[in-house]
């Protein structure tokens, strides 16, 4: 076991060894950061004294060793735009992204469970087919689109929600701005959650759905019956128990996901968060903000995927962890 | 070997087919879409990609059967004064083709990738797979969003432009070949134990020979049921893309350019710009799907178990 989370940490820390050295690439080929610093009336020469003071002509490695050095004692540089340190202002977006991940999850877990269960146990009954054509509706359905959807039925024909914005938020534990604790707030992140889950909750009651049936057809299952076990008890206790080990791996990736999109959905709402930061960011070329989002959002990427493999390799008696004799 | 109709209508994939209500009409819808596409030089109405053939006067006009419509535009106008059923008919062609075309790099990567990881195994094919995790926990648009948006502030938006369509599809293309080379790894697994290999193996051939010529054409249904698939990702990742102004340019637009260009008319109640649009990317995707699952149920013999 120790062997298994030591390698797989030590993977973690490669790829995020990589993820920091493609990123230092990209900040030294995009932008010159003393023409941000002292603008275009300075001569030449004091543009090279500069320079050498800030170790711009260094050899790479050694620019390299120190973007890596100051990145571990969180300094990612200081946004061009917004004056302030690259990694503050990231901080400072992170929750409302969080915000809308936690709602859509809400979402998402509220529907696929119930939904993907049933449709798992009566196959051929009406609302498992209605089910089944609505999660390839919704798989084929960019998440822009129901966005863009969503605000034109209840934004501008209905007028019953906002189309952009948080609204009011509350703070929490002194940092946590969350909008999903006021009236207000809640009614600005119905429609980009619900349109953020709208791409993952298919996905999720088609994948348990199909997991769940191949667990009611496996050899156990049929000696519980045997066995004269209630309905439920078969259904709750031994089956759908069975249906949440691929679920769990699949979740991990999908969290991956919903960061991705987050990004598509930001924009339409023109929700402040990471997303929406990153775009503006690219169109000003705020590089030092560019590099630390990647390296933020390369640094979630990389600890849900170590623990959704740990978890998994932890809770599944049958894996054969890496190290060990099959 | 006679490959003739005959033979292909006595296939069980033809029988599921004419027996498959909606299997039938999204291959033909599909296949119209894809025509009028290609033919889309000749059917089109106007030249959308011509900026003198079209007029600012003629804005924003709405589709036929809506008043204040004009009787040139069938589908109305956009803010440019584009006619809308032209500029559709060629952002479908760019969608379409950038979705195959895409696919078609995957599947090179992927296939080539997945038997030779299959096949000659042991530490080569550890290493591999780790890499395909990896590069797969990223997912496709996370890492296109970020390369294309990297290149676009490191060219500038007019050089991007012109490189827009290659560089979309090489990102797509790399950023998926993790999916192939699963898919053909695993068989290429199940295959080689078989007695073929063994019999072309005692024969002496070359192992490139036994994996292209022997081994690949026993993975081919299950490489047809993700490719369907694929190109579906494809075609919702480029539009993605385009929708935040990563993709293909206004002047060449993709259905995903379209969307985007429409979305800041929506609000003054000009619908069309968008939706027109939005419907037939919905209608491409969805048809695609369809026939995907449709081709997982008759290829796939574990459903019948």
């Amino acid at each position: 076991m120790f062997a298994f989370l030591l390698r797989r940490f030590g993977q973690a820390v490669i790829v995020m060894l990589v993820i920091s050295l493609l990123s230092f690439s990209i900040q030294d080929q995009l932008g010159d950061p003393l023409r941000e610093l002292v603008g275009q009336s300075v001569s030449e020469e004091i543009r090279e004294q500069l320079r050498d003071k800030m170790g711009l002509n260094d050899p790479y490695l050694v620019q390299y060793w120190r973007f890596l050095k100051n990145a571990l004692q969180g300094d990612l540089g200081t946004s061009y735009f917004f004056k302030r340190p690259a990694l503050d202002v990231i901080l400072d977006k992170l929750p409302a992204t969080i915000d809308l991940v936690i709602a859509a999850t809400f979402w998402i877990l509220l529907f696929s469970i119930p939904v993907g269960i049933f449709a798992a146990i009566h196959p051929d009954h009406w609302f498992s087919k209605l089910a089944l054509s609505l999660s390839i509706l919704g798989i084929s359905i960019p998440v822009f689109l129901t966005a863009i959807f969503l605000i034109y039925l209840f934004a501008v024909e209905l007028g019953w929600l906002p189309s952009y914005g948080r609204g009011d938020t509350i703070t929490l534990f002194s940092t946590w701005k969350t909008s999903l604790l006021t009236l207000d707030g809640l009614s600005h992140i119905l429609l980009p959650s619900i349109s953020l889950a709208s791409v993952i909750l298919p996905l999720f009651v088609r994948l348990i759905r199909s997991e769940m049936m191949e667990v009611l057809e496996s050899e156990y299952i049929r000696f519980a019956w045997a066995k004269g076990l209630r309905r439920r008890r078969i259904w709750f206790l031994h089956s759908f128990k069975n249906t949440l080990l691929p679920v769990i791996t699949v979740g991990g990736v999908q969290i991956g996901i919903m960061v991705a999109y987050t990004i598509l959905t930001e924009t339409v709402f023109q929700w402040p968060g990471m997303g929406f930061m990153f775009l503006e960011a690219i169109n000003r070329v705020d590089t030092p903000l560019i590099v630390a989002y990647l390296i933020v959002v390369g640094l979630i990427f990389v600890v849900t995927n170590t623990v959704v493999d740990i978890i998994y390799g932890l809770v599944n008696p049958t894996v054969t962890l890496v190290g060990r004799p099959t | 070997m006679n490959f003739s109709l005959e033979r292909m209508r006595r296939s069980p994939v033809y029988y599921s087919f004419i027996n498959n209500k909606v299997a039938m009409v999204s291959a033909a819808i599909l296949s119209t879409l894809l025509l009028v596409s290609i033919l889309a030089p000749f059917i089109a109405p106007y030249d959308p990609w011509d900026q003198t053939a079209f007029d600012i006067m003629d804005s924003e006009y709405p589709p036929i059967g809506s008043s204040g419509a004009d009787d040139r535009f069938l589908l109305g106008t956009d803010d440019m004064g584009r006619d809308m059923l032209s500029t559709i008919l060629y952002g479908t062609g760019i969608s379409i083709a950038i979705g195959i075309f895409a696919t078609i790099l995957q599947a090179f990567m992927g296939i080539s990738i997945g038997l030779v990881s299959g096949y000659f195994g042991s530490r080569l094919d550890s290493f591999l797979m780790r890499i395909a995790d990896i590069q797969l926990s990223f997912t496709t648009l996370m890492v296109a969003i970020i390369i294309l948006a990297v290149f676009q502030a490191a060219v500038g938006l007019n050089s991007y432009e012109r490189y827009a369509l290659l560089m979309i599809v090489l990102v797509i293309g790399i950023a998926e070949w993790p999916q192939y080379a699963r898919t053909v790894r695993a068989c290429v697994l199940a295959e080689k134990k078989k007695e073929y290999v063994d019999a072309v193996k005692v024969i002496g051939l070359r192992p490139m020979r036994i994996l292209y010529r022997h081994i690949l054409p026993n993975t081919f249904s299950p490489l047809l049921v993700i490719s369907t698939v694929q190109v579906a990702n494809a075609i919702i990742t480029e539009a993605g893309l385009s929708f935040l102004g990563l993709g293909m340019p206004i002047t060449k637009p993709s259905l995903g350019s379209l969307i985007r260009n429409g979305f800041d008319y929506i609000f003054s109640g000009s619908w069309w710009i968008t939706f027109l649009p939005a419907l037939v990317l919905i209608v491409l995707i969805l048809t695609i799907n369809l026939l995907g699952d449709w081709l997982r149920d008759v290829l796939n013999p574990k459903i019948y178990k």
